[in-house]
This record gives structure tokens, sequence and C-alpha cells, in this order.
């Protein structure tokens, strides 16, 4: 039998999680635009009860982290660790069930969530029996992926490469911290009460809860950009003991930032603080990770001007570096008195989650697209104009918030000269209404591009074989 | 030099060693969890010195005596926890009320009624936009009371402390307005804050308390039971009351008790120091 004409890799899983995690966006991003325009034009909650702001919100959050960015995890992963090790998957099948079920878990997820059964944890919404599935889908996901590297061959690929180590850190991480945080005793099929109540509660959450950012939307997606930012710029890594560096100081240091988000809260002083001089900390490897990728483009800066996805993924690095340099200043307990509580978090998550997360896995899913069909892509002007999309709706995004939360925290805190508040609280909220506007606007222009990304993406793979058949044939 | 050179090799090691590596790595990111969460189960101050007393989860305060509502629980002669103060029972009426607890006696597990609006709270995500958690500054003194201690928390399974205030904080919310104004406010709430963007709960007034997820029975009994295996304390007879103290009450009643008690638990002494 000829070898030879086998695929080398196993892609049928990473096609249908790619393909996946671009429908995931669209939905992620509408339900976003619709939560954030119920804020502006509160009559949109129709007095629908699935639909109300908080539960909607609550449905976008897990759209666009558990699935979307979930499936992106789950296809650049599969899709890395074959090329890096020069093996196939260790099992395919096994690949396939973790990507169906890991699917069915999160339209479980947005479901339940819409009819109200929520744990009430934020970021560990789902309920216990759901919770369970997707724990074990997720260790089916990492054990896969563990053995695919050890049945590498060592005499071809002796070393790991460092994209794996980040997928790797961050499966393990984030298997511990949602298992521990979501350890609860069930009073119905529907419900359940934490195991862990309280001010210690309240400091196991966060620290799942900053980790369901550290480690599932930065190591991950850290791994995505060492293995994609080399291959699309075609020159390697800029520095080896830069990603060192950058690897055991994350895998260290992201775990200690929960507590920053109880500054002056009933936890103690001493957790809090040691949660910001932690965070101030991780300023340094964030920026050597950040620079590692930008500098891997030394002397072929130029590419920028003709590659749009290049430009996708760059652009992720500069917003990395930003809100990686945004979260320790708001650790800082001066800062975090004003902007806590305010809409200033709000635009930190979206300027990490718009700006690094989602650009950096859209350049990835591009460069993929045409590997894996082998194809060009249907349209490149069509990835230019989503670029422009992306990146303006994400800055209008941030900017509104911006203003938004610093006003916030300084009318909270203001007082008219006879010295008592000068504003009411109500008072406070209408002032916001423009800036919710705008808020919504700029998540509909993101929004807009997801959509752009995905007709385009559609368009693709519908012509890819036409157009191949049509290269044959000009060839022959 | 030579230290450069060994840890180059542990490096190196780790590379070619994929088990090696997730094993480094697990013990990397445990440290944290063992500094900051560990030490919080055992350090006093962190629960302003409120100490548990059995395992049911009673406690006492000696130095901040005011916060926590004392009782001790026994064993009756058929084998039941009882205690020496009930937290709530049926009057002459045929009403569940309060019994051997008022306002400001301190933290007590909640009632029944108040348990089911707090599960409602957190079904329809009001932590989504209310805090519950004071800080100690000037102005949040001002506005919604003394800051929030962990002992006021401490039956909260999970907590409630909430991220975001696109509303109020809610820490001290009960008292401030009557039931009536809560039943207009979850009704129609631009009818009361023309300004306030919150959506409207209409069908909290339909529902019977009673019911769960697709018809089926809230049970109180289990959750209260629940509650005391994870340290709240009920009595074995307050946890074989609780369908009935919720018998006949819509969702809203429920969600107004709950709202009602916020805050109420505690007369904090405002010359005192709590948090260190």
């Amino acid at each position: 039998m000829d070898t030879t004409a086998k695929p080398q890799y196993d892609d049928g899983v990473v096609k249908y999680l790619t393909v996946g995690a671009v429908v995931f966006l669209v939905l992620g991003t509408f339900f976003g635009t619709f939560a954030a325009s119920q804020l502006a034009w509160p009559a949109l909650n129709f007095d629908i009860a699935e639909i109300t702001f908080a539960r909607l919100r609550v449905i976008h959050t897990n759209t666009v982290i558990f699935a979307f960015g979930g499936m992106t995890l789950m296809a650049t992963a599969f899709y890395t660790v074959q090329r890096t090790n020069g093996v196939k998957l260790w099992s395919n099948g096994l690949a396939w069930w973790t990507a169906i079920l890991f699917t069915i878990g999160l339209l479980a997820t947005v479901t339940t969530i819409g009819l109200g059964m929520t744990t009430g944890k934020e970021y560990h919404e789902q309920e216990w029996p759901i919770a369970i599935a997707i724990a074990l889908v997720w260790t089916l996901y990492t054990f896969n992926f563990i053995l695919t590297i050890a049945s590498r061959n060592k005499e071809t690929h002796s070393h790991v490469y460092v994209s794996n180590w980040f997928f790797l850190g961050m499966m393990i991480a984030i298997t511990y911290l949602y298992v521990i945080n979501g350890l609860a005793i069930p009073v119905s099929l529907f419900q359940s009460y934490t195991l862990f109540g309280g001010v210690q509660g309240a400091m196991i959450q966060w620290w799942w809860g900053h980790n369901a950012v550290g480690f599932f939307l930065t190591a991950g997606f850290l791994a995505i950009m060492y293995y994609f930012v080399p291959k699309q710029a075609q020159r390697p890594i800029y520095s080896y003991r830069l990603s060192v560096i950058h690897f055991w100081a994350l895998m260290f240091g992201y775990v200690w930032l929960g507590a920053h988000h109880l500054q002056y809260t009933a936890l103690p002083d001493w957790t809090g603080s040691l949660g910001a001089v932690i965070s101030l900390a991780m300023i340094i490897p964030s920026w050597g990770g950040a620079l590692n990728g930008m500098l891997t483009l030394s002397g072929a800066w130029d590419r920028l001007r003709t590659d749009y996805i290049l430009r996708f993924l760059i652009m992720s690095l500069a917003f990395y570096a930003m809100s990686t340099f945004e979260g320790p200043v708001m650790a800082a307990k001066s800062v975090n008195a004003l902007s806590h509580y305010t809409d200033w978090t709000i635009g930190h998550v979206h300027s990490g989650a718009l700006g690094w997360v989602a650009m950096v896995s859209i350049g990835a899913i591009y460069h993929m697209v045409m590997k894996l069909w082998k194809t060009e892509m249907y349209s490149m002007q069509l990835i230019n104009i989503h670029f422009w999309l992306a990146t303006i709706g994400t800055v209008f995004y941030i900017v509104a918030m911006w203003v938004s939360g610093i006003m916030q925290g300084l009318m909270w805190r203001a007082y008219d000269e006879y010295g008592t508040l000068a504003y009411t609280f109500a008072e406070s909220v209408a002032a916001m209404h423009p800036y919710y506007v705008m808020r919504a606007f700029g998540g509909f222009i993101f929004f807009l591009g997801a959509v752009v990304m995905l007709y385009n993406i559609v368009m693709t793979i519908r012509t890819a074989g036409a157009r191949s058949a049509n290269k044959v044939e000009s060839l022959a | 030099m030579a230290k450069r050179q060994k840890s180059t090799n542990i490096q190196d090691m780790f590379e070619r060693n994929i088990f090696a590596l997730l094993t480094a790595t697990a013990l990397a990111f445990s440290i944290a969890g063992i500094v900051e969460i560990v030490p919080l189960f055992h350090l006093k101050s962190t629960t302003d010195y409120t100490e548990k007393t059995d395992q049911y989860g009673n406690v006492k305060n000696e130095r901040f005596p005011e916060l926590v509502w004392e009782r001790t629980f026994t064993e009756d002669a058929n084998g039941k926890l009882v205690s020496e103060k009930a937290l709530y029972k049926e009057d002459t009426n045929g009403n569940w009320v309060l019994a051997d607890w008022e306002a400001g006696d301190g933290v007590r597990p909640y009632t029944p009624l108040e348990l089911a609006g707090r599960d409602l709270y957190i079904r329809e995500g009001c932590y989504i936009c209310h805090s519950q958690m004071i800080r100690p500054f000037r102005d949040e003194r001002e506005r919604y009371g003394h800051y929030s201690l962990a002992t006021e928390s401490m039956y909260d399974f999970p907590m409630q402390w909430g991220s975001k205030r696109t509303g109020p904080d809610l820490a001290r919310l009960g008292g401030k307005y009557s039931d009536e104004w809560h039943v207009m406010h979850m009704l129609r709430p631009q009818d009361v804050v023309p300004e306030s963007v919150m959506p409207a709960y209409p069908w909290l007034a339909e529902n019977l308390v009673s019911k769960s997820f697709f018809g089926t029975e809230r049970d109180m009994s289990k959750r209260l039971s629940v509650m005391r295996t994870l340290g709240v304390p009920y009595t074995d007879e307050e946890i074989a009351n609780a369908n009935k103290a919720i018998a006949g009450f819509t969702e809203m009643d429920a969600m107004v008790a709950y709202l009602q008690v916020l805050g109420t638990m505690v007369k904090l002494d405002d010359s005192k120091v709590y948090r260190q």
C-alpha cells in the first residue's frame, strides 16, 4: 500500500472546530451587541425573562469566552500539535468526540443560562451536570494533546516547541482551577450550592475568575501567537530565551492575581496587596512576550503593508501589550479604588478580549483556513475590510468605556461645596447613556467584521474545490 | 556561570520530556493558591474573629459579640438537633414569622423564604449589576452605609459581592424602602426611577415560589439541609418546616423578603475598628 498518498495530518476535526469558532464569534458578538443596546435602551429587554440583560450578558460571556475561545483553542491546539511534533493526533476519534461533546456542552450552557440555571459564580455559571460534562471533555482534550506530544518521533523532534508549553500550561491550569472552583452540592438537577462561601468563596471565585483570563484567554492564545506569528511572518521567533522567561513567569505569576479583584473588600488587606504586587511584576513577562512576538517581524515590517493576516496578529500583540499594562495599573489600590465596580473594568476586559484574543484568533483562523483547504482566501480585500472593522470597533468600544468608567468613578466620589455628595446614583446612570450608545455602536462594528469573516470563509470553502480544479486545468 | 549552565539543563530536560514539563508547570502554579487561599481558612482575622463553636456552623465572636447571633445545638431525646433559640416559627394566625431573633441581633441563617428569594436573586443574575460589598470610603459610607464585613457573608453560598455597579450597591438595602416600593420597582423600574436601565421582572409576581424549573417543586427542606452540610446552622425542626414556610408566597414575596433583610442583621458600632 502506498503510504505517501495518505494525508499527513488529521485535519477533519480541525476544520470542524475552525468553522465552529467563527460561527460562535458571530453569535457571541451579536449577543454582546444586543446586551450593550439593552443598557442604552432598557425597553429592549421586552419583559422576556430569557433575554433580560443579566442573563443575556452571561450568555454573551460564555459564547465568546468558552464557545468561540474554546473552539479556537481546540482547533489551533490540534492543528499545531501535529505540525510541531510531526505526528498525527494520538487519537483522531477521541478528538472528534471532544469537539462534538464540547459543542453540545456549550449549547447546553447557553440554553440553561437563558432559562435561569446558574451557579451565581461569575465565569463559572454552568450548573453541576453541565460543569461535570465540560470538565470531562476538557480532560479528554488535554489527554489527547499530551499523548500526541509523547508519541512524537524523538529522533526528528527531540524538543517540544514553545507553543506546546503554553497550550499544556493552559490545559492543566484550567482543569485544576475549574474543578476546584466548581465543587458544589446539588440540591436538584438544575441547582447546586457551592462548597465555598463568604470571604473564602470570594477569593476562590476570583482565583478562578482571573485565570479564566490568565490561562484560558492569555496562555492559550500566547500558544497561538508563538506558532502563527512566526509562520505567517516566515521567520523564527525573535528570542528563545525570552520565551522561556515568558513561559515560567506566566505559569508562576498569573495565578496570584485573582486577589486584585477584591481590593478594599472584606478580603484581608494582605491578600489584595499581594495580588497587586504580583500584578505589577507581571508587566515584565507580558511585555517580554509581546515584544518577542513583534520583534519576530524585524527586517520584515514592510510585509504589514501587504499581508492582512499578519496585520491582525501584530495588532493583537499591540493590544496585548496595552491591556497587560492597563491591568496592573488597575490592580494598584489607589487606581482600583476609582476603577472597581465601574465600566472601566469592562473596557479593560474588552481591550484584551476584542483587541488581543479575538484578533490573534482571527489571524490564526485565516491562516489555518488557507492551509486546511489548500487554497487562497476567497477575497483578501474582505480580510482588509474585516481588519479595519475589528480595529475601529474595538477602539470605539474601549474609549467609550474608559470615559464612562472614569466618569462614573469620579461622580460617585464627588462632593459639593457643602460637603455632601454631589450626585445621586441615578444621575450617574443617566450620565452613562451616550457612552452606552457609543459602546453598542463599537460592538456592532466589530460584529459586522465577524459577519464579513464568516462570509469570506464560507465562500472560500465553497470555491476551494473549483479553484484547485482550475489550477490543475491551467497547469495542464 | 555554573548556575546558569544548570538552569539551562533543567529547561532542556523539560523540553525533551513532556511529563516532566507537565509536573513542573503544575507545581509552579500551585504555589499561589497555597499562599493566598489556604491561610484564609485558618487566620482568625479573616473572619473578623468570628469562630465556629460546632460542626454545624454555630458561631461566637468574643472581640465583637454584636456581629453574630449566638446559639447552641443539642440532641433531644429522639436524637433530633434542637436549639434553645428558634430562628422562625408559626404564629397563632398560621403565618411563619421570625422567632427569637430581631434585627440587629447579629448574623443568622436566612429563613426559608429569604433563602428562596436569594436563589431567585441569583437566577435573575442581579449580581451582574449590583454589588453587595461596601468599601471603607467616605462616599460609600454616605451612600450605602458602614463598610461590609466578612462575617456578614459567612452564610452566603455563594457570596454575592459582585464586581460591577451598573446599579447601586445592595449590601445594606434592607429597610431603606417599603415592600410596596420594591414591588413597584421590580414591576416597572422606570416608573419609580426614571433614569434606571434595569429590566422589569413582571413574572416574579405571577409565579409561586414553591415551584422551581419546569414546574418541579422547590424543595426548601433539601436546600436547608444542604446548607447545614456546608456550615449554615439550621435545627432539624427548621429544616422540616421549610416547605411550609414558603407555601402560598409568590416569587416576588420571596425576593422582597431577601432584599429587606440585606444589611439589617448586624448593628455595627461606629466607634469600633472592625477591619485591621
